[in-house]
């Protein structure tokens, strides 16, 4: 149902896709492959994330923004 | 009847050096002139007709603080149309002008491996150890902000102040699918750890409903009056209130639904009942309620949570659509563009309305907070702990490797080939076709541009201006014979009948 729904906001190709509330059905696995997904994350996030986080979001100033 | 949705999106990179100590504005302009090393030459931008101390409100801007005005910083204009340069201490990329939201999606991708071309770039170029690094967010964590400016092409006709109240509804609301998210608050009455996360990463700056300031005293509505067009028919509105997503949905969404409401107000169909009462504090309070249930007052003194209100909105535009159709959105490479918008503000409200699963993949901050909160659980982490704030930071870090929305399975609109490309042409269906090609075709001979002319030195004689005041002209289909039947630019110079072009009087083909 995602993937339908993916591929009507595509480019180049679009096909007609009625969105109803039935779409939202099926959210159970949905939300479980995502969990699943996040956990993988998770398990190798800290080789990703900056070893000193003080440091690392203390020293992250921006001046003269609009 | 409705304009044509010509749009676009500049976003402001936040920079730090890193294992050397640089100014950002020196930062910014290494990356921007490491990236225009590859071109034969550095084209200059024409800031002559910049005008952004004019106010859309019909005065210019006096006595109050002046805003800053462009330096000549560092800055090119690109094959795709688009424009790269320094702007108050960050590197900035400005889409070029875009006639579907998708279209935008697809540069605002672009840019995102403009920036990153650069990175690379401009690291070869440092020592070792040395290094620049850029974030696609809108805040340090600290107070201070920068922006993800959206620009729309609406009708002079429209009343101003009818269109400012109306679309502040659209984006006070529009945060609980367009926001970013954030770790705690950078709101000046409170302290940061009195929110452990928000919705929007800006929501905190703003502190008037309508003004002309962009560093200060951030106005939800900006009254900027630069249309970069013809004055008399056309309005650029600028808007500096939203988050940068790192969702291409999100972006999608954002552009897209924006566009229609636009459109509905200049067609009078935008509902009257719905103007917020005090926006400058629902900004925030909507902002900060992660759960969405708490009601907003409207002028009228009815209570609605935010999602009501957006339910509302779409009823409109989905009526709207019935009866108008939603050309104004579409084009002929994206027909079905309107269909497409309102098809996914429906789902993500559907979805919202059920706490969100179904839109984990497309809402950015509660992707990022669906990761903080795991990660804050599996650490037995305090709400304090900086590791969740540089999980937010990170979520925006725009180092291969390193950017972890990238790992949030985020769904896709554009596929990276598309976005390599888009990196040097230009759209198809505005004026940025034109000036896209002729950048491609004699960069060496375009002296300057701006968003609406071209200045070339054709060798011989004065230098040529091409003046481009329609956004919808010098599209690929208007000039593309153009282009076959001329290899030089004084061809085209002749072409256009712009030979005097120096004169005030000239004939210009129907290109322009």
């Amino acid at each position: 149902m995602t993937e339908k729904i993916r591929k009507s906001v595509s480019i180049p190709e679009e096909t007609q896709v009625e969105i109803t509330e039935d779409l939202v059905v099926g959210k159970n696995t949905h939300a479980e492959n995502l969990k699943a997904d996040l956990d993988d994350l998770l398990d190798e996030i800290d080789s990703i994330l900056e070893t000193n986080a003080e440091e690392f979001v203390n020293s992250y100033v921006q001046k003269g923004g609009e | 009847m409705a304009l044509p949705k010509v749009c676009g999106i500049e976003t402001e990179y936040g920079v730090i050096s890193r294992g050397f100590d640089s100014s950002p504005i020196v930062a910014s302009s290494v990356l921007v002139n490491a990236y225009a090393g590859a071109f034969k030459q550095s084209i200059q931008w024409d800031f002559g007709d910049e005008t952004p101390d004019r106010d859309a409100r019909g005065f210019a801007l006096e006595d109050a603080f002046p805003p800053e005005v462009e330096t000549h910083m560092a800055n090119s204009v690109l094959t795709n149309g688009a424009r790269y340069y320094v702007d108050h201490a960050h590197p900035e990329v400005s889409t070029p002008e875009c006639r579907t939201a998708t279209e935008v999606v697809l540069y605002d991708r672009a840019g995102e491996e403009i920036i990153k071309e650069s990175m690379k770039r401009a690291n070869a170029l440092l020592p070792d150890r040395h290094e620049i690094i850029t974030y696609k967010n809108n805040s340090d964590g600290k107070g201070n902000s920068y922006g993800c400016h959206e620009n729309y092409l609406v009708s002079r006709e429209t009343p101003f102040g009818q269109l400012a109240t109306f679309v502040t509804t659209h984006f006070v609301t529009r945060q609980i699918y367009c926001g970013a998210g954030k770790v705690g608050s950078e709101f000046s009455m409170e302290k940061p750890d009195a929110v452990s996360y928000q919705i929007t990463q800006r929501a905190d700056f703003f502190e008037e409903e309508i003004g002309l300031e962009t560093t200060i005293r951030r106005p939800i509505i900006n009254t900027r009056d630069e249309p970069h067009c013809d004055p008399e028919k056309y309005r650029r509105l600028h808007v500096i209130v939203g988050d940068a997503n790192m969702s291409e949905y999100a972006t999608y969404l954002k552009v897209g639904t924006t566009s229609i409401v636009l459109a509905m107000i200049e067609d009078g169909a935008f509902p009257g009942h719905l103007i917020i009462d005090n926006p400058v504090n629902t900004i925030r309070a909507v902002s900060r309620d992660i759960e969405m249930s708490k009601t907003i007052r409207l002028t009228n003194g009815t209570l609605k949570t935010p999602l009501e209100v957006q339910f509302l909105i779409l009823e409109a535009a989905e009526n709207y659509y019935e009866q108008n159709g939603l050309d104004c959105v579409s084009s002929d490479d994206f027909p079905r563009e309107g269909e497409n918008i309102l098809a996914l503000w429906r789902e993500t409200l559907l979805n919202l309305s059920k706490g969100g699963v179904g839109s984990y993949d497309t809402i950015d901050w509660l992707a990022k907070m669906r990761l903080i909160n795991a990660y804050k659980e599996k650490n037995d982490l305090s709400p304090n702990d900086a590791r969740l704030k540089a999980l937010d930071l990170q979520y925006h870090d725009m180092r291969v490797g390193k950017n972890l929305s990238e790992r949030m399975n985020l769904r896709r609109l554009i596929t990276q080939g598309d976005a390599e490309t888009a990196r040097t042409e230009p759209p198809h269906s505005t004026r940025a076709f034109f000036r896209g090609m002729c950048l491609q075709r004699w960069p060496e001979f375009v002296v300057s541009a701006n968003w609406d002319c071209l200045i070339f030195d054709v060798g011989e004689g004065p230098l040529r201006r091409i003046p481009m005041m329609e956004p919808l002209k010098g599209t690929r289909s208007l000039t593309e014979d153009l282009f076959s039947s001329c290899s030089t630019p004084m061809e085209l110079i002749l072409a256009l009948g712009l030979e005097h072009s120096e004169l005030t009087s000239f004939k210009v083909s129907d290109a322009f």
